[in-house]
């Protein structure tokens, strides 16, 4: 496909340090601005925050971005957790359960294979990483219609395996992957390990992944939260609710919510059931800023 | 490696290209049964036509001429293409303009912005959906509360003419961010001799931005229109959530995607279905394609 997405780019001269802060009169004007357009990306969360607290006349009566009478925080997350006999704690260890397995699998295969793709030259490599680039642009319903056909003719529909399995397949993580080994990993050191007598696959496992920890935690990140927000396959692919992710899950609560018929009771619980689902996925990008950041800049995308 | 004889030479050769299959293999493995497999029986699948009598019969391209032919799934590819024409330039340009600021060192805690803004890339787009529909929405919306706050009348953003771009807003909320990171992460890579260069010229901010800095990650802008393209065409996950709340907004062939899902599992057409999936595959390889043979004239020229 794309010269832009394979060309590697050349090695940083010298990086500015982050963060240097000059106060000018435009400075002033440009922090400001940009700002008032941080509200933009914060409202809807402070709004689901502040829901989250009220009962559903409170959702009604009262305006969103204030608190009501009483706080019904505590009420709502028993809601959430009580309701269809518990369903919801299981929706997010199934979460985690899939978007942590997947992870990890993608992460293991697409660095072996990166790694491979971009230190050693061997017949059929570059039909491998022109197989990989096409089949980013190849779109999701194009492949999940016939995976879910196959899968129900082996009997893998409704298992966890339906969803674990398609996900385990990371091209970009591949092509991201082989990208970071050609930059950080030098061949000096490969040929070093090679006159040292160690073997390829010992070389790999040794130097090898661990220069490349930085980037495999991109990769992981990114693939973590490609599972955890997936909605499309398990949709298609589960029947059991027991076995839904939180996000198939919320979705249906919120169209029995949306259907009326006295069911409007629930909007406080789904309002709520969604800030539990977003919260570790936050959390996690907190605590791991300096990997999706790092990893991003040093090998990822570079020109 | 100079000294190493011819026979030593070929053996490390053949050791490398084994521990190369050995590190490929695994991946390449799972990639044949997720993807190439399901592929190749999605191309089989859409030369078929299932009949009330007699089952599944071969059709050759028919399905194929029967999308051309169908009102529904132009329907959906130019909604698309709007999304495209609209959505995605402003996303970009946001990004852009965000990675700039950021990049500029001029900006008052700059380093919590860049969180902020980054933050709803870790919202499920089932979430930001359903918080945005409910935002939307006049029961309890918050944009109906504000405008009627005021005295003015709220806007219907869930109707029919206002739906497709309430959803280019949710799209925007959801990547603005994700893609503001991968130029921010490309701008800090660019070497500082060149600012240096511009500054003893006396280029300002803005010059700098426009001559060197916009086109130093030139690359990575091109990664994120491609990107936005593909994502764009398969728009699946806000449509199918806002449905619920706007039914009468909505029909099932509001993106292609959404047409092909309904009409596999609603419909129960997989054949069909498959055939609108491939086309839909068809056209994002070949917009990738223009647009890259766009930028590489580009380059050619100047």
């Amino acid at each position: 496909m794309t010269e832009a997405i394979v060309r590697p780019g050349r090695k940083p001269l010298k990086r500015r340090p982050l963060g240097t802060h000059r106060p000018t009169r435009g400075g002033t004007l440009l922090t400001v601005f940009v700002w008032i357009c941080v509200v933009y990306f914060v409202v809807p969360l402070v709004w689901l925050v502040i829901a989250s607290t009220k009962d559903n006349t409170g959702l009604f009566t009262t305006f969103g971005l204030w608190f009501g009478q009483g706080f019904h925080l505590f009420d709502n997350l028993a809601d959430v957790f009580s309701k269809d006999g518990g369903v919801f704690s299981q929706w997010m260890v199934n979460t985690v359960l899939y978007a942590v397995t997947s992870a990890v699998g993608a992460t293991v295969l697409a660095t072996a294979c990166g790694f491979a793709l971009a230190k050693y030259r061997f017949r059929g490599s570059s039909v491998v990483f022109w197989l990989v680039i096409g089949s980013i642009m190849v779109p999701m319903t194009a492949l999940a219609i016939p995976t879910y056909l196959l899968f129900s003719s082996m009997n893998l529909t409704d298992t966890p395996w339906a969803i674990i399995l398609p996900s385990l397949v990371s091209p970009f993580g591949v092509y991201l992957m082989r990208v970071y080994a050609a930059d950080s990993v030098d061949d000096s050191l490969l040929e070093a390990a090679r006159i040292d007598g160690s073997g390829e696959l010992r070389t790999f496992a040794t130097i090898g992944v661990r220069l490349l920890v930085p980037g495999m935690v991109t990769v992981l990140l990114f693939q973590l939260v490609a599972t955890w927000n997936n909605y499309f396959l398990p949709l298609i692919m589960l029947n059991t609710p027991s076995l839904y992710p939180v996000t198939v899950g919320l979705a249906g609560w919120q169209a029995a919510a949306s259907s009326g018929g006295g069911a409007q009771v629930l909007f406080s619980t789904v309002l709520t059931g969604s800030l539990v689902s977003i919260v570790p996925l936050i959390v996690a990008f907190l605590f791991l800023q300096r990997y999706w950041q790092s990893g991003l800049a040093a090998g990822s995308v570079k020109g | 490696m100079t000294s190493a004889s011819p026979a030593r030479r070929a053996r490390l050769g053949s050791a490398q290209t084994r521990a190369a299959w050995i590190l490929v293999i695994p991946f390449v493995a799972v990639f044949a049964a997720m993807f190439l497999v399901p592929l190749g029986y999605s191309a089989y699948l859409s030369t078929f036509t299932s009949q009330l009598v007699g089952g599944q019969v071969f059709s050759g391209l028919a399905n194929y001429q029967r999308a051309l032919g169908d009102p529904s799934f132009w329907a959906g590819l130019s909604r698309v293409a709007i999304f495209l024409v609209v959505q995605v330039p402003i996303m970009l340009v946001a990004s852009l303009f965000f990675a700039l600021a950021l990049d500029s060192g001029r900006m008052c805690g700059g380093k919590v912005v860049r969180l902020l803004i980054f933050l709803p890339y870790a919202v499920p787009s089932v979430v930001a959906t359903l918080m945005w529909g409910y935002l939307y929405g006049e029961n309890f919306g918050l944009i109906t509360q504000i405008f009627t706050g005021l005295g003015l009348p709220a806007p219907e953003l869930l109707a029919p003419g206002a739906i497709l771009g309430s959803t280019m807003n949710i799209v925007c909320w959801e990547f603005i961010g994700y893609n503001m990171i991968i130029m921010y992460a490309a701008l800090r890579t660019i070497p500082t001799e060149l600012y240096e260069a511009a500054a003893i010229d006396g280029a300002g901010e803005f010059r700098v931005a426009w001559s060197i800095k916009i086109p130093a990650i030139r690359q990575a802008i091109i990664l994120t229109v491609i990107f936005s393209i593909i994502g764009s065409f398969q728009l699946f996950n806000e449509p199918n959530l806002l449905f619920n709340i706007a039914p009468n907004a909505i029909g099932s062939d509001f993106t292609p995607n959404l047409y092909a899902y309904n009409l596999a599992f609603k419909n129960q057409d997989v054949n069909y279905a498959a055939a609108i999936a491939f086309l839909l595959g068809m056209v994002i390889v070949v917009l990738s394609v223009i647009v890259q043979g766009i930028v590489n004239r580009k380059e050619k020229t100047s």
